[in-house]
């Protein structure tokens, strides 16, 4: 069949089981717009305000889902909006796919209008990138960004093409996505030596981060914890993977982690790193984390072994495929006496209400989990809402907790949770934020009304950029610069202003009202202003480069 | 150099397309690991490139290196060579030369095994083939005469024994 590129981009999405991309077009896009126009009965394109947005959605709904998130810009400055989302991407490990269209290939190199070399500039933010100045070699590209996309550790792809490109025509002949390649092998007497170090060890504990979501090893994961009667810690990227109920959860460890996951991958005598990459937001201090404890590595890349945190035993291996053949090889054994000393840490985590208002984040977030449901998926954006929503929600499943880890990207949430909501579009969206980050992209609100998506932005407002004056009031002697910028957003009418809903909150009272109400919306988005205290802050805290020795529990 | 550090070379074959070498020094930047040399060059095979990289570090800096080299799209294959492999270096030099000197420096060029390349009244062009010691070396001995110029074109290298890179 004779296609030109951009349907030819269509053809390769549909084969890879693409039903929504995400976008905003362009100048240089048209040729794929208009494709888009073509197939809109087959492909969903969701148009946002900022190719940014685009990019945050595009991974929210591969984060929600599992499957690639696609997102289409034009060049030059379309392009580079996309670059922070990209980034994100690639940090968190989210497959995702990127499509700009460039200039023509008689333009490139000659700074033509809204040149950029994007395929440049996002090589250190990328899995690998493309350009595409030949028609022949279109059709291969796209292939390898899915390919390349969902191999080994997951991540970005660019392909960007020229606008010629987009309108020459080929021979199209229908194909299958490629098989992505093989996960690394590992050996049996790896396998083995694990086993053998679990199955000695008298305080293992299990420090789980992001691969164990990305490869769907959450079941293996608590099994060995049953099993080997092991504690285990998550990363912020693995919340969920083990259910809070689970007795032997310590809850998340790092900066902002529990007394308990702090203390005992501190006191352990094993360490048992699965999918988690020993970030300096978990191993503040690489020299003493962990000191007492041999480690063991798990991890897709093996660029990840070694690489902050040297240690005893590293693997390169799928965790799911290693936990599959170790799970075997675990001996049961009773190691209660550590267990509930772990666990007795925790029960000494209490909820901090370091100010004295009237409305406190726990209760907010308390009270959001009590009147969701399961399926409930809540995306955040960055600072101390997204550390409170990690401690304070009840995380069950994988994929239902949704936020910036590796980057920190303030303006992350609103798009993710367009992306979510199309991802997961029977699943009631909560998305979390501050009145710091809602501020960078709160734009979105127009898709999210075009869309008529049913989102309930939930804004922990302090009127600071928390975080960061957190920061300033412990290391900074209280200077607090420019994090109490005086601003005076009339959220609820900003909402009304956009066709949203806008309620505020100053009492629990009123936020549960509120949220209430927000929960019967089924078609157009909702914000909640909650007013809360500017001194409260997130805790406990180990403060940058630090041990659990140093941490400020209030 | 640091304790424990030392020279690391490294063999690789990439795609041979627009933009490899951008990938892999952007990446060496950004990690801050410092490329001492970088020799690239066409294979028999047209879609292969060879890549020789000298870099220093130590053991935990080279497997770094090393994995975050391997798991790029473009590499095919990458090798940390040993002390005992084949290493090879060109230098060409241009020195001031007058009639007189010509002679004395025909002599040294000799004792390296190397050819003047070039001659004018006032200059001639050397060049100097072998481990980069030796280029060392034959430089030090220049080092009397009035240099012109100096191109050195890095470590350039194979592994021994009959296997081929990415066989091992």
């Amino acid at each position: 069949m004779r296609l030109n590129g951009s349907e030819l981009v269509m053809e390769i999405l549909m084969e890879h089981g693409v039903d929504t991309v995400f976008g905003y077009p362009g100048g240089a896009a048209l040729n794929i717009y208009d494709a888009l126009y073509k197939y809109s009965d087959r492909i969903n394109h969701v148009m946002t305000a900022h190719e940014q947005g685009a990019s945050h959605a595009a991974d929210g709904y591969a984060r929600a889902t599992g499957k690639t998130g696609v997102v289409i810009a034009t060049s030059g400055p379309g392009a580079t909006n996309l670059t922070t989302g990209i980034a994100t991407a690639f940090m968190d490990s989210i497959p995702m796919v990127a499509i700009t269209a460039n200039v023509a290939d008689n333009l490139i190199g000659r700074d033509a209008f809204q040149e950029v070399a994007i395929s440049n500039i996002t090589i250190p933010v990328t899995k690998h990138t493309y350009l595409i100045r030949n028609i022949n070699n279109l059709e291969s590209a796209l292939r390898n960004a899915f390919r390349i996309a969902n191999s080994g550790r997951k991540g970005p792809v660019l392909v960007d093409i020229t606008k010629d490109v987009t309108a020459a025509t080929i021979n199209y002949k229908p194909g299958k996505p490629l098989p992505v390649n093989p996960a690394p092998s590992f050996t049996e007497e790896q396998v083995q030596q694990v086993a053998d170090m679990i199955n000695v060890s008298e305080r293992p504990v299990i420090y789980c981060g992001g691969g164990v979501a990305s490869c769907d090893a959450a079941e293996e994961l608590n099994e060995l914890m049953a099993k080997a009667d092991c504690p285990a810690a998550y990363t912020l990227m693995a919340a969920g993977c083990v259910g809070y109920d689970n007795p032997r959860s310590l809850g998340m460890g790092g900066m902002h982690g529990t007394i308990a996951a702090n203390k005992a991958m501190d006191r352990a005598d094993l360490l048992i790193a699965l999918g988690a990459r020993f970030s300096d937001r978990v191993a503040l201090n690489p020299e003493k984390f962990g000191k007492r404890a041999q480690k063991i590595h798990v991890d897709i890349d093996a660029s990840e072994i070694n690489k902050n945190v040297i240690v005893d035993c590293g693997v390169t291996a799928d965790v799911k495929e290693f936990l599959t053949a170790l799970l075997p090889k675990i001996k049961e054994k009773d190691r209660s006496e550590w267990v509930s000393l772990a666990m007795g840490w925790k029960a000494k985590t209490g909820d901090v209400k370091s100010s004295a208002a009237d409305l406190h984040p726990s209760e907010i977030i308390s009270m959001v989990g009590d009147m969701t449901d399961k399926d409930t998926v809540y995306v955040t954006d960055v600072g101390q809402h997204q550390m409170w929503t990690a401690q304070y929600l009840k995380h069950e499943k994988t994929r239902h907790f949704i936020t910036s880890g590796g980057l920190g990207t303030m303006g992350f949430g609103y798009g993710a949770a367009i992306g979510a909501s199309f991802g997961l579009p029977d699943c009631r969206i909560i998305h979390f934020t501050g009145d710091g980050s809602f501020h960078m992209n709160l734009n979105e609100a127009c898709t999210a009304v075009s869309q008529k998506l049913p989102i309930i932005t939930i804004i922990m407002n302090n009127q600071v950029l928390g975080m960061v004056y957190q920061w300033q009031d412990v290391f900074y002697n209280g200077r607090h610069s420019s994090t109490d910028p005086g601003r005076a957003t009339n959220f609820p009418a900003l909402a009304e202003a956009f066709g949203a809903k806008g309620y505020s909150a100053n009492t629990p009272d009123e936020f549960a009202d509120a949220f209430a109400k927000a929960l019967k919306e089924t078609d157009r988005p909702v914000w909640i202003d909650c007013h809360i205290a500017k001194d409260e802050f997130v805790l406990p805290m180990i403060p940058a480069g630090g041990t659990v020795e140093d941490m400020i529990i209030g | 150099m640091e304790n424990n550090e030392r020279t690391g070379v490294f063999s690789m074959l990439v795609t041979n397309e627009a933009g490899v070498a951008a990938r892999l020094t952007s990446l060496y930047a950004r990690r801050g690991y410092n490329i001492d040399s970088f020799t690239a060059s066409p294979t028999n095979d047209p879609k292969l490139t060879r890549i020789t990289l000298v870099l220093t570090g130590d053991d935990r800096k080279f497997n770094q290196i090393f994995t975050q080299t391997a798991k790029q799209e473009f590499v095919h294959s990458i090798s940390l060579m040993e002390e005992h492999d084949l290493y090879r270096e060109l230098l060409l030099l241009k020195i001031k030369a007058s009639k007189k000197e010509r002679s004395e420096i025909k002599e040294i060029v000799d004792i390296y095994r190397g050819r003047i390349v070039d001659l004018s009244n006032k200059s001639l062009i050397v060049e100097v083939t072998g481990e980069s010691e030796k280029i060392d070396g034959f430089m030090n001995m220049m080092e009397n005469y009035q240099i012109i110029d100096v191109c050195r074109t890095g470590i350039t290298g194979l592994r021994r024994g009959d296997r081929g890179l990415g066989e091992e």
